[in-house]
């Protein structure tokens, strides 16, 4: 080695090598900061009450995440999950309100529905072969037919048994919604399946080199149905924190539940190419947006600036991961 | 690498934001359905105006597109988290918003409906908008005395299902045509043998443009033409002189934005029923800052006026010319 092509890595290479090693301390970094920033411009945003607010509207795209990373640590991508969660609320609320099905019979058929659809997408990306990208299109337009042709109206008689996870309770003067907890609960399962069981490990393993895994013995394409159906089984239980959050079972839900999740991945700092990614960063991702959205609104800046920055954190995001990848 | 490029970032947004004031103002949240439609815009300046006169501080949000109801709730929990007195709000989902607003009020927060009516309506304290029913029922007057002596053959260009004021400006339009009877109230639409053809637009230039291209080809001796908006119409307009009928084919539209008021200039538009976001914004803004200092709640249903705007009046509907038109027109001139 000569010492020309090597003189500029040091510059930069401790930085990297630290991003390379905890790709999730980049994104907590910006979450403080942000929160930082934020808390030096309006007194309102330091307190419990307003953290407990952003946690509890960060729940629904939160939990949509999850199903989003895992899909993405395979590799895939999942365009439907917006979708999918809008057709399993509109089901569950319209059985209950509009056939008197029993409330619980009504959200285990919402979420059955949805795993068919988790089932589908993995069966169509494996035994045919097709792109995530084109198959999850598709049943993104399936779903939001099937909606549609449901129902147009929005269901507003929905069952206080269904509203439990947007109620509250308090911790000192706090009030805290058991939906975002309901949310962290699932992040910390996904976090103890994905670290420390053998499924876990074939979920990195089949996004980082499916050939190498199928070589290993693991077979990936009951990794890849199985992953599809657990995140379509999340984007059920997003639907139902959708219902509880808002009240009623909305048609016109969920059409960008699609790229708000990706945002949330990506700015986790979860590779797009599959195999490398910390479900918590997802959480983190989440939060930055739920942060800047609530932030700006608080100092009275118009929300299309929060889609601004949300735009650029992404293009800095899936930066730091390229540059990371490449200084490999 | 990520901080050095995000301190930049955050310097940014400092600058943007307005320096905090000194006292403790009377803080108001306008919610709108989109950030880019122009009589949003519109109605987001008059707030803005009014607030500074006030001496308010004026909080906006708006759904990521229109229908996106989770935008608007979020937008107003922050805005009453940030010590909003009072909630202006467009709702994006008329029906899907209500449990929200029901939260909020029970906070003691006065949420007024601006342009669209919550379903019920006794979902907000008050409603400051156009009576689109009316709206309809004047351009449908004028069309009736302008096609006076010709067989109407009607093509309607809709707004989309289940939304009421698409349904209130179609059913105001024909009973003002006099070939329907409808409940002013109704989100459904009815219709007349006189109307060969109805489609829906979403209120958006290219689709109005395909639904009229779609209307010709299914009826071509068409002579009356109905929009919902003027976007709606500025594309029928355009299929319509494609097929070489402009000269015997009359729109009638809705809005009275400046770009549809120089529609009727130009003679694309022959009537258009004006509506005024500042004032329904003004009033709003008025209504929270009276709240305020005063405790009294504005309630009940206040029309904030309509007027037709036409080149062409016919006796026994009252008109105002474009001329008048273009003083008093929302949006880009």
């Amino acid at each position: 080695m000569t010492a020309a092509p090597t003189a500029a890595a040091p510059r930069h290479s401790r930085i990297i090598d630290l991003l390379r090693g905890a790709p999730i301390l980049g994104p907590v970094a910006a979450l403080i900061l942000a929160c930082i920033f934020f808390a030096t411009q309006t007194d309102r945003f330091l307190s419990g009450a307003n953290f407990s607010l952003i946690l509890q509207q960060v729940m629904v795209v939160g939990t949509l995440a999850i199903g989003q990373e895992l899909v993405i640590l395979t590799g895939g991508i999942d365009l439907s999950n917006g979708m999918i969660m809008a057709l399993s609320s509109v089901l569950t609320t319209g059985l209950i309100a509009n056939s008197g099905v029993h409330p619980f019979l009504a959200v285990v058929l919402g979420l059955a529905v949805c795993v068919a659809f988790g089932v589908l997408n993995g069966w169509l990306t494996t035994a045919i072969g097709l792109p995530p990208f084109i198959v999850t299109l598709g049943t993104f337009n399936i779903a939001y037919a099937l909606v549609r042709i449901y129902t147009t109206a929005t269901i507003t008689s929905v069952p206080d048994s269904l509203l439990f996870f947007g109620n509250t309770f308090s911790i000192g003067s706090t009030e805290i919604t058991y939906g975002s907890i309901l949310m962290l609960v699932l992040f910390a399962i996904a976090w103890l399946v994905l670290g420390s069981t053998r499924a876990g490990r074939s979920v990195y393993a089949v996004g980082d080199n499916p050939e190498a895994a199928r070589l290993a013995g693991i077979r990936t394409s009951r990794v890849l149905v199985g992953v599809y159906a657990m995140a379509a089984l999340s984007y059920g239980i997003a639907g139902l924190l959708l219902v509880a959050r808002t009240g009623v079972g909305d048609p016109q839900a969920g059409q960008t539940g699609n790229l708000d999740s990706i945002t949330a991945v990506v700015l986790g700092g979860t590779s797009l190419l599959g195999g490398r990614g910390q479900i918590m960063g997802a959480l983190v991702g989440a939060l930055i947006v739920g942060v800047f959205r609530n932030g700006l609104q608080l100092m009275g800046v118009g929300s299309i600036y929060q889609v601004l920055i949300t735009g650029i954190l992404v293009i800095l995001a899936v930066s730091v991961d390229y540059l990371s990848h490449r200084a490999k | 690498m990520f901080l050095k490029l995000a301190l930049p970032v955050l310097t940014l947004i400092a600058l943007a934001a307005s320096p905090a004031a000194a006292a403790d103002p009377i803080v108001i949240g306008l919610i709108t359905k989109t950030e880019t439609n122009p009589f949003f815009v519109k109605m987001k300046e008059g707030a803005a105006s009014e607030s500074t006169k006030l001496g308010a501080k004026l909080l906006t949000g708006a759904g990521a597109k229109d229908g996106d109801n989770e935008g608007q709730v979020t937008a107003m929990e922050n805005m009453i988290n940030a010590g909003a007195k009072g909630i202006l709000i467009t709702p994006s989902d008329t029906k899907a918003i209500v449990p929200s607003i029901q939260k909020a009020r029970k906070k003691g927060v006065l949420v007024i409906a601006l342009d669209t009516a919550t379903e019920p309506v006794s979902a907000v304290d008050a409603l400051f908008a156009t009576n689109n029913f009316d709206a309809g029922l004047l351009i449908g007057q004028w069309a009736k005395g302008a096609m006076a002596g010709k067989k109407p053959v009607i093509a309607t260009l809709d707004l989309q299902p289940g939304i009421t004021v698409g349904a209130q400006r179609h059913n105001g339009f024909l009973q003002g045509f006099g070939v329907a009877k409808a409940d002013p109230n109704s989100s459904d639409l009815v219709t007349a043998p006189q109307v060969v053809c109805s489609q829906d637009t979403h209120g958006n230039q290219a689709e109005g443009q395909a639904a009229m291209e779609n209307c010709l080809s299914k009826n071509p001796d068409i002579n009356l033409v109905y929009t919902i908006n003027e976007p709606a119409a500025f594309g029928a307009f355009t299929a319509i002189k494609a097929a070489g009928k402009d000269k015997q084919i009359v729109i009638v539209s809705v809005d009275g934005g400046c770009r549809g008021v120089q529609g009727v200039v130009d003679g694309k538009i022959a009537a258009t029923s004006q509506q005024y976001p500042l004032k329904m914004a003004t009033m709003g803004v008025e209504a929270v800052v009276n709240y305020a200092k005063t405790g009294k709640k504005a309630s009940g249903y206040v029309d904030t006026g309509v007027t037709l705007i036409t080149d062409r009046p016919q006796a026994g509907v009252a008109s105002k010319d474009s001329k008048f038109g273009t003083a008093s027109c929302w949006g880009k001139k």
